[in-house]
């Protein structure tokens, strides 16, 4: 860009500005009346808006404007109005057993409507948007329970958690076999060949398995029963189906024995109201797992 | 004849071109005749006269009718049966549906509207080809509203004459008056519009009540106040610069058109050249050549764009025909006969000019086309219209998790299945899965093992959680499953198409 003196355009009668690109001048036209006037009464309507709302931080407090509007009784008189609305469907949640939420259709939409938001919100960081699960997070869509699959299981597990610091939460957890030095690392390993083989899951070569059966009953039939089946009191899961929370691989069941499993949940009935959380038991139980 | 033909770029030029102040420094010699002109040209002010004839009478009918249609058409009553409303034409927003008279329009089937639209802009060439800007002449709402605008105008402020007096002298109390009533009444057409425009989205006599009690939802009270301003404003003050810079269509149609397009037309063959009454009388007494064009400039004054006709075709023509109409009269009176100018091809300009006889042909490859494609379209929508379905389905393939593998090892789908039922009354209907061997479905909310019967409400869809389980083989990845769904009465079926998928196979 060049600089030059200011001049009068000869064809407009305009004066530049005195910029140049390339032999191309500016003009130094004025903003249009309109956009000018427009902005002055922007800055008059601004004043409106300092006196009529919220505006000014002060050192402790702020000027709190003469319609008293703030967005936190805003947001109260939309949930309220949002409450209101629902009122009919959620007493009616409110007054039903959860059976008599599945068993009716209309309950059942509503439930498994609100369930999906309330399950977006809360529940999706750890199980997935759709209840997939993760490692270590159980897929709630498939059929396997480590607390119970029912509707009343469901409830409860979401109310108080899962070891969490609620009164009533699920207690139950995998001893740390290796870092608390309960069984020696080869018998592990042969525990861990031995599982793998009552799940029909290929083994190591060589392994054990007679040893690993020894072991198995020494320790572990307390809390996964004689055949590995669980217990879903304290939250043992089956060794011998299709589904492994951390995966069936040989070094991650090794991993479990060493360092123990214990995953919390959080309890949720401090935090939702008992409407949501039926409506969200339906909603999981209606991923298609549920058990009657 | 070349010099009969009128040159256009003099006169544009002459209008365009500023005069060039006194004092003000005059452009470098060197500088190129185009660099002088100015992108901007200020408006002129038009004050069309007003006129009597054919044309005006076939523009107040399309006026009366037109306005009508729009003004009254919510009003207009259509029963449908109980639970739905009975108001002929209405764009339920709330309720999803689109009402016209018998049709029912769901928001699925907006596909029609796309099919209205490729009609419409059909409709629109095909005028075009046939008799030039018919739509922007007589039926465009801003020439509509225009017109209604200049015709309150003169109601207040008097003909063009009358008018262009008052404004140019100083402001009385009595050119006050009238200009405040013509705003006035021009912000209650606007106002009316706006409030005519709302009618259309809901009960158009409850809206009315709910409006004049304060009882109307603020986006009525919002869109009225919008559309008067917009009406009030393009009608009123925009006018003619609404066609000549807004709108695409004086651009597009100047593509469009061709020799044998039929547009208001001076047959300057016949006009050229211009003299007085009693000149040219002298002039063909003495058989010399002499124009029918007295140039008394009655053309342009009726003309509602501002412009002079005789230079021929111009994007600013809306080819109204008020100036055939202003022509006439003035033939009629020095009696030479009407249609000096009048609706005209370029071909048989040529041809008379030639001392060939006029040809008509409506039927061209191009007019032929617009028709085919019309009746095509139009066909494809009527059947569409006649053999749609009363109800459909769809389905959703969950996205996470998109397979879900069960205790047994079996694999497990879920989907999400929508049936829409159209008619006004509940159906039931049987639901049914194939493409899956050995499958067990199962509906969230029935029984396991019960019959797949669901029941969908009057006019309503209805969203059902579908399982779908394998459990006798390892299935490939992908494979196609068809549902149907089978209404138990009519026995009508419709079927959603999907895939199940399963987890890669080890190789």
């Amino acid at each position: 860009m060049a600089q030059h003196k200011s001049e009068v355009d000869a064809i407009t009668g305009v004066e530049t500005t005195g910029h140049e690109w390339d032999g191309i001048r500016e003009l130094n036209n004025p903003l249009p009346r309109w956009w000018l006037w427009l902005f002055y009464l922007t800055i008059i309507w601004s004043i409106g808006y300092w006196i009529v709302y919220p505006a000014w931080p002060l050192l402790t407090t702020y000027t709190q404007g003469a319609f008293g509007w703030n967005s936190r009784a805003a947001l109260r008189e939309d949930l309220a109005a949002l409450h209101t609305k629902r009122a009919a469907m959620s007493d009616r949640i409110a007054a039903s057993s959860l059976e008599q939420i599945l068993g009716d259709q209309q309950m059942l939409d509503f439930a498994r409507a609100q369930g999906r938001t309330a399950f977006a919100d809360n529940c999706a960081p750890c199980h997935g948007a759709g209840g997939g699960g993760a490692k270590g997070y159980p897929n709630l869509n498939d059929d396997d329970w480590l607390w119970g699959g029912k509707l009343d299981d469901i409830a409860l597990t979401i109310r108080h958690g899962i070891r969490s610091t609620d009164d009533k939460t699920r207690q139950g957890s995998m001893p740390a076999f290796g870092r608390d030095k309960l069984l020696s690392r080869q018998d592990i390993e042969n525990v861990t060949d031995y599982v793998l083989a009552q799940a029909g899951l290929p083994t190591a070569q060589g392994a054990d398995l007679a040893k690993g059966k020894k072991i198995f009953a020494d320790n572990c039939v307390a809390c996964h029963g004689d055949a590995g089946k669980g217990n879903r009191e304290i939250g043992a899961p089956d060794l011998t189906d299709q589904i492994w929370l951390y995966g069936p691989d040989r070094n991650t069941i090794i991993e479990g024995l060493i360092n123990g499993r214990g995953a919390v949940m959080p309890a949720w009935a401090p935090r939702l109201d008992d409407t949501t959380i039926k409506s969200l038991t339906v909603y999981v139980h209606t991923l298609g797992g549920g058990q009657k | 004849m070349v010099e009969l033909v009128i040159d256009h770029r003099k006169n544009s030029e002459a209008k365009a071109a500023p005069v060039p102040s006194g004092n003000g420094p005059q452009p470098a010699p060197d500088d190129t005749p185009d660099a002088e002109q100015p992108l901007y040209a200020a408006r002129r002010k038009i004050y069309p006269q007003s006129v009597h004839g054919t044309f005006r009478r076939i523009k107040w009918a399309v006026l009366l009718a037109t306005l009508g249609i729009y003004y009254f058409l919510p009003f207009v009553r259509w029963n449908r049966g109980p639970d739905a409303p009975d108001q002929a034409v209405l764009i339920d927003f709330p309720g999803r549906r689109f009402y016209f008279f018998f049709i029912e329009i769901w928001p699925q089937e907006i596909y029609f509207f796309t099919g209205l639209l490729i009609i419409a802009a059909m409709v629109l060439f095909l005028m075009n080809a046939v008799a030039g800007r018919v739509w922007c002449g007589y039926l465009c709402p801003q020439t509509v509203w225009t017109d209604l605008f200049f015709a309150i105008e003169r109601f207040f402020e008097g003909d063009r004459r009358e008018h262009m007096i008052r404004d140019a002298g100083p402001w009385t109390a009595e050119r006050v008056a009238r200009k405040a009533g013509k705003h006035a009444l021009w912000l209650v057409v606007a106002w009316w519009t706006g409030g005519a425009w709302v009618l259309y989205f809901a009960d158009a006599p409850t809206l009315v009540r709910d409006l004049a009690t304060g009882h109307a939802p603020l986006i009525a009270y919002g869109w009225i106040a919008l559309l008067t301003a917009t009406t009030y404003t393009l009608a009123g003050h925009m006018r003619e610069q609404v066609c000549t810079y807004m709108c695409p269509w004086p651009r597009i149609q100047a593509a469009l058109t061709d020799e044998y397009a039929l547009n208001v037309t001076y047959r300057y063959d016949r006009g050229e050249p211009r003299a007085s009454v009693k000149k040219s009388e002298q002039l063909r007494l003495e058989g010399l050549p002499a124009g029918d064009c007295i140039d008394c400039r009655q053309c342009v004054n009726v003309c509602p764009t501002g412009i002079d006709i005789r230079n021929g075709a111009q994007l600013e023509c809306i080819q109204c025909g008020l100036c055939i109409d202003a022509c006439d009269n003035i033939m009629e009176k020095i009696g030479r006969p009407k249609r000096l100018i009048g609706y005209d091809s370029q071909v048989n300009l040529e041809r008379r000019i030639a001392g060939e006889p006029p040809v008509q042909k409506m039927v061209r490859t191009r007019t032929v086309m617009y028709a085919l494609i019309i009746a095509a379209v139009g066909g494809i929508m009527l059947y569409a219209l006649l053999t749609r379905h009363a109800f459909e389905v769809s389905v959703i393939h969950d996205r996470n998790p998109v397979f879900v593998r069960m205790a047994d090892g079996s694999i497990r789908n879920g989907f999400t299945m929508r049936i829409l039922n159209k008619r006004l009354e509940p159906r039931r209907f049987a639901v049914s899965v194939t493409g899956v061997p050995a499958a067990v479905v199962e509906i969230v909310g029935l029984p396991l093992g019960a019959a797949h019967n669901v029941e969908v409400g009057p006019d309503q869809s209805r969203e059902f959680r579908i399982l779908v389980s394998n459990y006798e083989y390892a299935p490939p990845a992908s494979s196609p499953i068809v549902f149907h769904v089978l209404d138990l009465e009519s026995r009508e079926w419709a079927q959603a198409r999907d895939h199940f998928r399963a987890p890669e196979r080890q190789k």
